[in-house]
Protein backbone atom coordinates (compact mmCIF):
# COMPACT_ATOMS: atom_id res chain seq x y z
CA UNK A 1 0.00 0.00 0.00
CA UNK A 2 1.49 3.34 -1.02
CA UNK A 3 1.88 6.09 1.60
CA UNK A 4 -0.55 8.21 -0.37
CA UNK A 5 -3.23 5.55 -0.45
CA UNK A 6 -2.68 5.01 3.25
CA UNK A 7 -3.25 8.69 4.03
CA UNK A 8 -6.37 8.77 1.92
CA UNK A 9 -7.74 5.68 3.56
CA UNK A 10 -7.06 7.19 6.98
CA UNK A 11 -8.81 10.42 6.04
CA UNK A 12 -11.82 8.53 4.80
CA UNK A 13 -11.86 6.32 7.81
CA UNK A 14 -11.98 9.22 10.22
CA UNK A 15 -15.58 9.96 9.25
CA UNK A 16 -16.70 6.64 7.96
CA UNK A 17 -19.69 4.72 9.30
CA UNK A 18 -18.07 1.31 9.42
CA UNK A 19 -21.16 -0.36 10.82
CA UNK A 20 -23.29 0.92 7.99
CA UNK A 21 -20.81 -0.36 5.42
CA UNK A 22 -20.98 -3.81 6.98
CA UNK A 23 -24.74 -3.84 7.32
CA UNK A 24 -25.25 -5.43 3.90
CA UNK A 25 -25.11 -9.08 2.91
CA UNK A 26 -23.16 -8.55 -0.33
CA UNK A 27 -20.56 -6.37 1.35
CA UNK A 28 -20.19 -8.84 4.20
CA UNK A 29 -19.55 -11.64 1.72
CA UNK A 30 -16.97 -9.46 -0.05
CA UNK A 31 -15.24 -8.85 3.28
CA UNK A 32 -15.24 -12.61 3.93
CA UNK A 33 -13.50 -13.20 0.59
CA UNK A 34 -11.02 -10.39 1.13
CA UNK A 35 -10.10 -11.51 4.62
CA UNK A 36 -7.60 -14.05 3.28
CA UNK A 37 -5.06 -11.22 3.18
CA UNK A 38 -4.47 -11.47 -0.59
CA UNK A 39 -5.26 -8.88 -3.27
CA UNK A 40 -8.31 -9.62 -5.38
CA UNK A 41 -9.37 -8.24 -8.75
CA UNK A 42 -12.96 -7.14 -9.34
CA UNK A 43 -13.41 -10.09 -11.74
CA UNK A 44 -12.36 -12.51 -9.00
CA UNK A 45 -14.76 -10.90 -6.57
CA UNK A 46 -17.61 -10.93 -9.09
CA UNK A 47 -17.25 -14.63 -10.01
CA UNK A 48 -19.64 -16.81 -8.06
CA UNK A 49 -21.93 -13.84 -7.45
CA UNK A 50 -25.24 -13.12 -9.15
CA UNK A 51 -24.39 -9.43 -9.22
CA UNK A 52 -22.84 -7.54 -12.10
CA UNK A 53 -19.32 -6.23 -12.10
CA UNK A 54 -20.72 -2.70 -11.75
CA UNK A 55 -22.76 -3.63 -8.70
CA UNK A 56 -19.76 -5.29 -7.04
CA UNK A 57 -17.63 -2.24 -7.84
CA UNK A 58 -20.22 -0.03 -6.16
CA UNK A 59 -20.17 -2.18 -3.03
CA UNK A 60 -16.36 -2.17 -3.00
CA UNK A 61 -16.42 1.63 -3.10
CA UNK A 62 -18.67 1.71 -0.03
CA UNK A 63 -16.23 -0.59 1.78
CA UNK A 64 -13.33 1.53 0.60
CA UNK A 65 -14.90 4.76 1.83
CA UNK A 66 -15.27 3.14 5.26
CA UNK A 67 -11.58 2.18 5.17
CA UNK A 68 -12.37 -1.54 5.35
CA UNK A 69 -10.74 -2.27 1.98
CA UNK A 70 -8.35 -0.30 -0.17
CA UNK A 71 -7.46 -0.56 -3.82
CA UNK A 72 -4.08 -0.79 -5.44
CA UNK A 73 -3.48 -0.31 -9.17
CA UNK A 74 -1.63 -3.03 -10.98
CA UNK A 75 -1.24 -1.87 -14.55
CA UNK A 76 -4.79 -1.29 -15.77
CA UNK A 77 -6.39 -3.43 -13.10
CA UNK A 78 -7.60 -2.37 -9.67
CA UNK A 79 -6.87 -4.88 -6.95
CA UNK A 80 -8.62 -4.82 -3.60
CA UNK A 81 -7.12 -5.64 -0.22
CA UNK A 82 -8.60 -5.92 3.27
CA UNK A 83 -7.63 -3.61 6.14
CA UNK A 84 -8.59 -5.16 9.51
CA UNK A 85 -8.16 -1.95 11.51
CA UNK A 86 -11.63 -0.33 11.26
CA UNK A 87 -13.37 -3.55 12.22
CA UNK A 88 -10.98 -4.01 15.12
CA UNK A 89 -11.79 -0.48 16.31
CA UNK A 90 -15.51 -1.17 16.11
CA UNK A 91 -15.07 -4.37 18.09
CA UNK A 92 -12.98 -2.67 20.71
CA UNK A 93 -15.45 0.18 20.99
CA UNK A 94 -18.49 -2.07 21.33
CA UNK A 95 -16.57 -4.12 23.90
CA UNK A 96 -15.99 -1.01 25.99
CA UNK A 97 -19.61 0.12 25.81
CA UNK A 98 -20.71 -3.41 26.65
CA UNK A 99 -18.42 -3.69 29.70
CA UNK A 100 -19.60 -0.30 30.86
CA UNK A 101 -23.19 -1.62 30.84
CA UNK A 102 -22.09 -4.71 32.80
CA UNK A 103 -20.64 -2.48 35.48
CA UNK A 104 -23.66 -0.20 35.62
CA UNK A 105 -26.07 -3.12 35.86
CA UNK A 106 -23.92 -4.66 38.57
CA UNK A 107 -24.31 -1.43 40.55
CA UNK A 108 -28.06 -1.34 39.82
CA UNK A 109 -28.33 -4.90 41.13
CA UNK A 110 -26.62 -3.99 44.42
CA UNK A 111 -28.80 -0.87 44.60
CA UNK A 112 -32.21 -2.52 44.19
CA UNK A 113 -31.40 -5.73 46.05
CA UNK A 114 -30.05 -4.09 49.20
CA UNK B 1 -22.48 -6.53 11.74
CA UNK B 2 -24.27 -6.28 15.06
CA UNK B 3 -24.99 -2.62 15.81
CA UNK B 4 -26.60 -3.12 19.20
CA UNK B 5 -25.68 -4.20 22.68
CA UNK B 6 -28.11 -6.28 24.69
CA UNK B 7 -27.85 -7.16 28.38
CA UNK B 8 -30.18 -9.29 30.45
CA UNK B 9 -30.05 -9.33 34.22
CA UNK B 10 -32.19 -10.98 36.89
CA UNK B 11 -32.83 -8.69 39.82
CA UNK B 12 -34.09 -10.02 43.13
CA UNK B 13 -36.37 -7.04 43.61
CA UNK B 14 -40.00 -6.47 42.65
CA UNK B 15 -40.82 -4.68 39.38
CA UNK B 16 -42.06 -1.45 41.05
CA UNK B 17 -38.74 -1.18 42.95
CA UNK B 18 -36.69 -1.57 39.75
CA UNK B 19 -38.97 0.85 37.90
CA UNK B 20 -38.31 3.48 40.54
CA UNK B 21 -34.54 2.90 40.44
CA UNK B 22 -34.64 3.49 36.69
CA UNK B 23 -37.09 6.34 36.30
CA UNK B 24 -36.71 8.40 39.47
CA UNK B 25 -33.85 10.58 38.27
CA UNK B 26 -32.38 10.85 41.77
CA UNK B 27 -32.35 7.06 42.24
CA UNK B 28 -31.07 6.57 38.69
CA UNK B 29 -28.15 8.82 39.56
CA UNK B 30 -27.30 6.76 42.66
CA UNK B 31 -26.25 3.69 40.71
CA UNK B 32 -25.41 5.37 37.41
CA UNK B 33 -23.00 7.84 38.98
CA UNK B 34 -24.62 11.12 37.97
CA UNK B 35 -26.49 13.90 39.75
CA UNK B 36 -29.48 14.70 37.55
CA UNK B 37 -30.91 18.22 37.71
CA UNK B 38 -34.49 17.40 36.83
CA UNK B 39 -37.00 14.55 36.81
CA UNK B 40 -37.36 12.32 33.75
CA UNK B 41 -40.23 13.39 31.50
CA UNK B 42 -40.88 11.86 28.05
CA UNK B 43 -39.78 14.19 25.26
CA UNK B 44 -37.66 16.30 27.57
CA UNK B 45 -33.95 16.72 28.03
CA UNK B 46 -32.48 15.78 31.40
CA UNK B 47 -28.99 16.90 32.33
CA UNK B 48 -26.74 15.96 35.16
CA UNK B 49 -23.26 16.21 36.53
CA UNK B 50 -21.14 13.07 36.53
CA UNK B 51 -20.26 12.27 40.14
CA UNK B 52 -17.21 10.05 39.63
CA UNK B 53 -14.20 11.71 41.24
CA UNK B 54 -12.11 13.28 38.53
CA UNK B 55 -15.02 13.40 36.09
CA UNK B 56 -17.18 16.01 37.76
CA UNK B 57 -16.47 18.40 34.89
CA UNK B 58 -18.49 16.17 32.58
CA UNK B 59 -22.17 16.74 31.95
CA UNK B 60 -24.45 13.93 30.94
CA UNK B 61 -27.43 14.68 28.78
CA UNK B 62 -30.25 12.37 27.84
CA UNK B 63 -33.53 12.87 25.98
CA UNK B 64 -36.23 10.78 27.61
CA UNK B 65 -38.26 8.93 24.98
CA UNK B 66 -40.77 6.51 26.49
CA UNK B 67 -42.01 5.79 29.97
CA UNK B 68 -44.53 2.95 29.95
CA UNK B 69 -45.11 2.33 33.68
CA UNK B 70 -43.27 -0.72 35.03
CA UNK B 71 -42.60 -1.98 31.52
CA UNK B 72 -40.45 0.27 29.31
CA UNK B 73 -38.13 3.23 29.89
CA UNK B 74 -36.06 4.61 27.03
CA UNK B 75 -33.84 7.55 26.23
CA UNK B 76 -31.40 8.71 23.57
CA UNK B 77 -27.91 10.00 24.29
CA UNK B 78 -24.38 10.20 23.02
CA UNK B 79 -22.46 7.34 24.61
CA UNK B 80 -19.05 8.31 25.92
CA UNK B 81 -19.35 11.98 25.17
CA UNK B 82 -16.10 12.45 27.04
CA UNK B 83 -14.05 14.63 24.73
CA UNK B 84 -14.69 18.34 25.38
CA UNK B 85 -13.31 19.16 21.92
CA UNK B 86 -15.89 17.10 20.04
CA UNK B 87 -19.29 18.50 19.20
CA UNK B 88 -21.43 15.43 19.84
CA UNK B 89 -24.64 17.26 18.96
CA UNK B 90 -23.66 16.76 15.30
CA UNK B 91 -23.86 13.00 15.67
CA UNK B 92 -26.92 10.77 15.68
CA UNK B 93 -27.52 9.58 19.25
CA UNK B 94 -27.96 5.96 20.28
CA UNK B 95 -31.18 4.64 21.81
CA UNK B 96 -31.10 3.02 25.25
CA UNK B 97 -34.08 0.88 26.25
CA UNK B 98 -34.83 -0.73 29.60
CA UNK B 99 -37.52 -3.43 29.47
CA UNK B 100 -38.90 -4.95 32.64
CA UNK B 101 -40.58 -8.29 33.11
CA UNK B 102 -41.92 -9.87 36.27
CA UNK B 103 -40.32 -13.22 37.14
CA UNK B 104 -40.83 -15.73 39.97
CA UNK B 105 -37.93 -14.25 41.94
CA UNK B 106 -38.22 -10.60 41.01
CA UNK B 107 -37.56 -8.77 37.78
CA UNK B 108 -35.90 -9.57 34.48
CA UNK B 109 -34.32 -6.42 33.10
CA UNK B 110 -33.30 -6.29 29.44
CA UNK B 111 -31.18 -3.33 28.40
CA UNK B 112 -30.43 -2.60 24.77
CA UNK B 113 -28.38 0.17 23.25
CA UNK B 114 -28.77 0.50 19.49
CA UNK B 115 -27.92 2.77 16.60
CA UNK B 116 -24.14 2.46 16.59
CA UNK B 117 -24.17 2.34 12.80
CA UNK B 118 -24.86 6.07 12.75
CA UNK B 119 -21.84 7.24 14.70
CA UNK B 120 -18.34 7.79 13.34
CA UNK B 121 -16.78 5.00 15.33
CA UNK B 122 -13.14 5.87 14.95
CA UNK B 123 -13.55 9.41 16.23
CA UNK B 124 -15.50 8.16 19.22
CA UNK B 125 -12.91 5.51 19.87
CA UNK B 126 -10.16 8.10 19.99
CA UNK B 127 -12.15 10.26 22.37
CA UNK B 128 -12.68 7.28 24.59
CA UNK B 129 -9.07 6.16 24.54
CA UNK B 130 -7.96 9.44 26.05
CA UNK B 131 -10.08 8.69 29.07
CA UNK B 132 -9.89 4.95 29.18
CA UNK B 133 -7.26 4.68 31.90
CA UNK B 134 -9.24 7.07 34.07
CA UNK B 135 -12.51 5.22 33.61
CA UNK B 136 -10.92 1.87 34.43
CA UNK B 137 -9.63 3.29 37.70
CA UNK B 138 -13.03 4.81 38.50
CA UNK B 139 -14.73 1.50 37.95
CA UNK B 140 -12.36 -0.18 40.41
CA UNK B 141 -13.14 2.50 42.99
CA UNK B 142 -16.86 2.06 42.58
CA UNK B 143 -16.68 -1.70 42.73
CA UNK B 144 -14.79 -1.59 46.00
CA UNK B 145 -17.26 0.98 47.34
CA UNK B 146 -20.26 -1.16 46.45
CA UNK B 147 -18.81 -4.35 47.89
CA UNK B 148 -17.87 -2.60 51.15
CA UNK B 149 -21.26 -1.06 51.84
Amino acid sequence: MSPRARTEADAWRAHAPVFAALGDRTRLSLVTKLRDGRSHSISELTSGSKLTRQAITKHLRVLESAGIVYSVRKGRTSLYEFDPEPIEHIREYLGLVSREWDRRLHRLKSFVES
Amino acid sequence: MEDRIEKRIELKAPVPRVWRALTDSREFGEWFGVKMNSPFVPGQVARGQITYPGYEHLTMEIVVQKMVPESLFSYTWHPYAVDPNTDYAQETPTLVEFKLEKTANGTLLVVTESGFDKIPARRRMEAFRKNEAGWTQQMRNIESYVTQS
